[in-house]
């Protein structure tokens, strides 16, 4: 337990929040991305920002699967659960995304069949349970989830459930960083690499972004300490005039990643051509899309699906947010018709987005310290 | 989304494909151990699950130190609904 109460240690924070300001060089400014969105979520609840000195700037990345998925996609999910055979399973996390028109939820409310699942694996039993009936699972996600998805398809497959089939907007997260990286109004110093993902995928796919981009990149936990200790080493490696990928959260992360993952992965997904983004339009090589083997499970060859592009609401700058390019607050609707309670865009539903998270962390602080509450 | 959540093996089924009963502050589930098939887990184990499947074995510690991440991240909550949701559907 010796380590975890250290984590606990607010003297360990400080120290480390005292070394970055000894490493970052006066004069100079930086900008780290921090990729994954539950880092994001946790920069803004533990106010990190307040324990960095000024010219180092968290620039919120791409890493929630929900924001970055563009709304056509919802609104052809949600045509195919028109059939009234049909039943549409998803995570929570999608319920409340806004499509054209109405959030699953919204259509659920209006008749259609729609339910949460907290697995895929539940999704398949569904089907099971059904047979008279096609069960869909939307399933979204970067590489953390993409491998479960895959299983649960190879299990359909070996037993030969016909009646199920997945509507696959799994995403990776390599093509996202590389998107930005050459997007030209981007300026970043270096990365906060994904936790979770990178059980999956390893440290190795980030080698390019050290040896080619010279930025560095260190793997990090989730907790205040990781974070901070993720950016002692980033100044660290600065300083040092080197760019390296570093693994923080050695106690999670192995360096080779899950092979047996890759594995399932490889077998039933390949990589899209390309794939549109929320906010950074098409990217290509960016998503899996379900292989040849599997077509009888993939519902975009099983049904007809409209495949219209469609703009997010004008008003609302999700885009911008998401390239970092503009901060929450900066966005028109912001706090006015955009909340967690009525979102627009998708960044206000996940609480790994980071409309939500400085909505729920800041912007609430702030309104009560104007009516004089104490936070 | 990416929530990892630490559960410890009570149960193996050798007879079914890679299933477990796991066991998360008191809740005990069904998941999916067939992600690790190069090392399987044996009963009185520790795991990273996430969605139904376990990601990854971990020992007592990481896995104690994870619910406190999990604490401070104030995501106890979700990660309990998610445990107690699986094998159904609302």
């Amino acid at each position: 337990m010796k380590f975890v109460d250290e984590f606990r240690d607010a003297g360990v924070i400080t120290k480390a929040s005292e070394e970055i300001a000894r490493l970052a060089k006066p004069g100079r400014e930086y900008r780290f991305m921090e990729v994954c969105g539950g880092h994001t979520h946790a920069i803004y609840r533990f106010g990190l920002k307040d324990l960095l000195p000024a010219c180092i700037e968290l620039v919120h990345g791409p890493g929630c699967p929900v924001c970055v998925l563009p709304m056509g996609r919802i609104d052809d999910g949600l045509a195919i659960a028109q059939n009234p055979d049909v039943i549409f399973t998803a995570f929570g996390d999608m319920m409340r995304v806004p499509g054209t028109h109405g959030s699953p939820l919204e259509h659920k409310a209006r008749g259609m069949d729609v339910r949460i699942v907290y697995s895929p694996a539940d999704a398949l039993k569904l089907a099971q349970k059904n047979p008279d009936k096609h069960v869909m699972f939307f399933a979204i996600g970067f590489e953390t989830t993409a491998p479960s998805t895959a299983l649960t398809l190879m299990r359909a497959k070996q037993l030969g459930i016909t009646n199920f089939s997945v509507f696959c907007n799994h995403v990776t997260i390599i093509p996202a960083i590389r998107a930005i990286l050459d997007s030209p109004d981007m300026r970043l110093d270096a990365f906060i690499g994904p936790g979770h993902v990178s059980t999956v995928i390893g440290c190795r796919p980030y080698e390019w972004i050290a040896a080619k981009e010279s930025k560095p990149i260190v793997i990090s936990g989730f907790e205040p300490v990781d974070i901070l200790q993720s950016i002692v080493m980033i100044l660290a490696q600065m300083n040092a005039g080197e760019a390296k990928v570093e693994n923080q959260y050695k106690r999670v992360v192995p360096w080779e990643g899950s092979r047996a993952a890759l594995r399932a992965m490889a077998e039933v997904f390949e990589l899209r051509p390309y794939f549109e983004w929320r906010g950074m339009g098409f990217i290509s090589q960016s998503a899996l899309r379900l292989r040849d083997g599997y077509a009888q499970w993939d519902s975009e060859q099983r049904f007809q699906v409209p495949g219209v592009r469609v703009t997010d609401p004008k008003a609302a700058q999700c885009g911008e947010v998401l390239k970092g390019v503009l901060k929450p607050a900066q966005c028109k609707l912001f706090g006015n018709e955009c909340s967690p309670e009525h979102p627009v865009g998708a960044l206000m539903v996940s609480s790994e987005g980071s409309c939500a998270a400085y909505y729920n962390y800041e912007h609430r602080k702030a309104a009560l310290t104007s009516l004089g509450a104490p936070v | 989304m990416c929530l990892a959540i630490p559960a410890k093996i009570v149960e193996l089924f050798p007879n079914e494909d890679s299933r477990a009963l796991v066991e998360v502050a008191g809740v005990r589930r069904h998941i999916d151990t067939g992600l690790l098939v190069d090392d399987p887990p044996q009963t009185g184990d520790w795991v990273l699950i996430h969605v139904g499947f376990a990601l990854s074995k971990i020992s007592e510690e990481q896995a104690r130190e994870q619910i406190q991440t999990l604490v401070l991240l104030g995501e106890t909550e979700a990660a309990m609904q998610e445990v107690e949701g699986y094998g159904q559907e609302t």
